[in-house]
């Protein structure tokens, strides 16, 4: 066997240089994402073949203007590369776009004082020559003292130049580029010098001056460190000053190797801006890209969902007839099936609202949105990048509450992520769609908005409306010693690369159908199992109501639905609804209803499958979800169960209440305490209670 | 009352003097906002803040309580100054 040599890669870069669309380059469909629960920390890796014996492992780090991190999400770059143990890169290559080499060039300049083999990769090359600008590639890298690759990453030039780069790894110099310590502070720096021998300088101050960032040091280091931080004063003020060094190094190398002819207009750019930062307009074309979003996943996705509900419960009925009778049979029919297609029915809807996302993303226009939306979300206590959690929420609070990560102030996080779980995401959707369709008459006012619709429209202000009102609510209580900051770039506008808008699509799904899917899946199996098994009486069922119904002429038809109504009465599940029904009656839910509840404390669409599930288990007829909840009776009234009060309440509980495992497992990990998903716990499924308690009594 | 960024109309330019390094985050020096540097107004969000500007070739929103911070010189004020 010959040696397959694996080099280890760590692709840094600015935000908006187009290092993804380099990622995407690179590794193909190669790349994986590990984020969800249990994972420790978000990373997107994947592997490019270099040569016949050689491949790469990249890791795309976040987008990050300094290693000094201002966000959570910053940090993970910070310690990728001050963990010597774990996963170290051979080879850095830091991506810098074209335009703006110079802010590049800080972020690089910190990256090669890090003593390690670093290439810069300037994108965007092609559009050198329409903005007038020119780069002597052989002088900067004389200057730089490494490896420099111009590329364009959009269009496939110069790739293969890097992957040989790459390979080279080894002949490139690891030597200090900036070397400014002394100028900093000579003293202090000849100190540091001294007392970290096995560290390089750069690292030694980054332990330093990042000191609060690393938890896992050992009590000697900690020891060495402290003793350089009694004057944090100061030690800023070295800081800034190493800024201001760094940039001048930089504005030196530049001013022999680069070139940019400023009568180069940056026209559409300025006009784009006017129209789309307008005092009125601006806001106008938001609200009509906020409506498209919407429009498009309520519209758009109604048939692939609804081709996926019937598929799905096509399939369960033929495995029940083409497979023999069995707990076997029953597990993959009522059990995994509907599971899974309780996972797959959100496809289309998390496809179409990240690829909708991320075009906005790509062209430069959601910064123009955070940029608008800033002074108005700071009233309810966040900041105007808590924009696109709020958005994104409205398909999964769970990649929502990670898009939190770039908000820099710890206070107008905590309430984006606090909050975000109140915008309506596509796991309610299924549950309101149902009980929309159950309760509101299909009618059309003035002919054109549907009844439907509106409800449905009316349910996603509630959420946007709960989510601002306790933002403002948690800025008024929330004490949090902590000034806020706040700078975000404006990028130039770009067109959105298709490619890079797929790679996204596929990636949040994929991360949803394997991260939040398994969740979903396994509780329906548990659920299965529960409402197919039970105590003694549950075992004796056939006995009990035959004997019971002796006397009655009864078809065999109609007592085997008997047995199998007793059966579910009696499982475990039917038990854990009886138990709390005395609780739920007020709100207008019988037991039935009680299960579902429960398992959907997990995750909300599970409510949906769980009725599916208990009604599949009553009725053997093969029907539709929804034709089933639509037969079901309330005994004690003879009316139909899903009776309008009924359904208005279940649609204000599904608002308000906090039902998802997933987004609880999150917030736990985000915020690093139990505290406040335990405080979304409670206090949402509360104000869920009283608001559908209100509600039920109000229309009955 | 020294002038600050916060003091600019849109399209009106200045140089920064000094940019105080205890209450100004590091992160707006690194991304290119200098002493020394050129900055001008761009644009102004709809409830005149953030600020839009553009300063050492980066284009940056900051909000106007940081804006306030940064002490500069209006440049029409620099040619007086000079001529004078």
């Amino acid at each position: 066997m010959r040696d397959h040599q694996v080099i280890k890669v760590a692709l840094v870069g600015n935000p908006n240089t187009g290092k993804s669309s380099l990622f995407n380059q690179l590794t193909g469909l190669n790349q994986k994402v590990s984020n969800y629960p249990g994972v420790t920390v978000e990373k997107k890796t994947g592997t490019a073949k270099l040569s016949n014996s050689i491949s790469a492992k990249i890791v795309d780090l976040p987008g990050t203007y300094s290693i000094n991190p201002s966000s959570a999400d910053e940090n993970i770059v910070l310690q990728s590369f001050l963990n010597a143990e774990s996963d170290y890169p051979d080879v850095a290559v830091v991506v810098a776009d074209v335009e703006n080499l110079k802010r590049n060039l800080y972020l690089f300049s910190q990256i090669k004082d890090l003593e390690i083999p670093t290439i810069l990769v300037i994108n965007m090359s092609d559009q050198m020559e329409r903005k007038g600008i020119s780069i002597d590639i052989d002088l900067l890298k004389k200057e730089l003292n490494a490896e420099v690759v111009l590329i364009s990453a959009r269009k496939n030039i110069g790739i293969e130049t890097l992957k040989k780069a790459i390979v080279a790894y080894k002949t490139i110099s690891t030597s200090v580029i900036a070397d400014i310590a002394d100028r900093i502070d000579a003293d202090f720096f000849n100190k540091v010098k001294c007392t970290f021998k096995n560290i390089s300088l750069y690292k030694a101050w980054l332990l330093i001056t990042q000191y609060q960032n690393f938890s896992t040091l050992d009590t000697q280091l900690k020891e060495q460190i402290e003793s350089f931080r009694e004057d944090t004063s100061r030690l800023k003020k070295m800081q800034n000053r190493e800024t201001i060094l760094r940039y001048q190094y930089i504005n030196t190398i530049l001013k022999k190797t680069y070139r940019v002819n400023t009568n180069e207009a940056t026209d559409l750019r300025f006009k784009l801006d006017r129209i789309l930062t307008h005092k009125i307009f601006g806001y106008i074309i938001f609200a009509g890209i906020l409506m498209l979003i919407f429009q498009s996943i309520f519209d758009w996705t109604s048939v692939p969902m609804d081709f996926i509900d019937v598929k799905f419960s096509q399939l369960s009925e033929a495995v029940k007839h083409h497979f023999s009778e069995g707990v076997f049979t029953d597990l993959l029919a009522d059990g995994i099936i509907p599971g899974i297609g309780g996972i797959v029915i959100f496809i289309p809807q998390i496809a179409i609202l990240f690829f909708l996302i991320s075009i906005l993303e790509e062209t430069g226009y959601m910064s123009r949105v955070v940029f608008i939306m800033d002074k108005v979300m700071r009233r309810f206590g966040m900041s105007g990048k808590s924009v696109i959690p709020l958005i994104s929420g409205t398909a999964c609070a769970i990649p929502a509450i990670m898009a939190a990560r770039n908000i820099s102030g710890w206070k107008e996080r905590l309430i984006t992520i606090l909050v975000t779980p109140f915008t309506t995401c596509s796991a309610r959707l299924p549950v309101y769609a149902i009980i929309i369709a159950l309760v509101i008459p299909d009618k059309r006012i003035i002919g054109i908005f549907s009844l439907q619709g509106l409800t449905l429209m009316v349910l996603y202000l509630i959420g946007f409306v709960a989510a601002i009102a306790s933002g403002y609510l948690l800025h008024k209580v929330l004490k949090v010693n902590e000034k806020s900051f706040f700078v975000i770039e404006m990028p130039n506008y770009k067109l959105p690369s298709l490619k890079n808008v797929l790679f996204t699509v596929l990636e949040k799904t994929k991360a949803f159908v394997f991260g939040a899917g398994k969740i979903i899946l396994a509780l329906s199996i548990v659920l299965w199992f529960l409402a197919s098994n039970g105590p003694a009486s549950y075992k004796n069922a056939t006995k009990i109501v035959t004997k019971e119904n002796t006397s009655q002429q009864l078809s065999e038809d109609e007592l085997h639905q008997k047995i199998a109504s007793y059966k579910l009465e009696h499982s475990y599940i039917g038990i854990a609804g009886k138990t709390i029904e005395p609780a739920i009656k007020p709100l207008g839910y019988d037991w039935k209803i009680g299960i579902a509840l429960i398992t959907s404390f997990a995750a909300r669409e599970v409510f949906v499958s769980t009725l599916a599930t208990i009604y599949s288990v009553e009725d053997d007829n093969t029907a539709t979800i929804k034709e089933r909840m639509a037969a079901e009776i309330n005994h004690e009234t003879g009316e139909k169960r899903f009776n309008f009060p009924v359904g208005m309440s279940l649609l204000i509980f599904y608002a308000f209440a906090m039902q998802c495992m997933g987004t609880l497992a999150i917030v736990k990990r985000e915020t690093n305490t139990w505290k406040w998903p335990l405080l979304q716990l409670f206090g949402m499924t509360a104000l869920a209670y009283v608001l559908a308690l209100l509600t039920f009594t109000v229309l009955s | 009352m020294s002038t600050t960024i916060a003091d600019l109309t849109v399209g009106e330019k200045g140089i920064i003097e000094e940019i105080p390094y205890d209450s100004v985050p590091l992160k707006l020096l690194e991304m290119g906002c200098l002493p020394g540097k050129e900055v001008e107004l761009i644009q102004l969000a709809p409830l005149n803040d953030p600020l839009y500007i553009k300063v050492n070739g980066s284009h940056l929103a900051i909000r106007r309580e940081t804006a306030r911070l940064i002490i500069m010189t209006k440049s029409e004020n620099l040619c007086e100054t000079i001529k004078s």
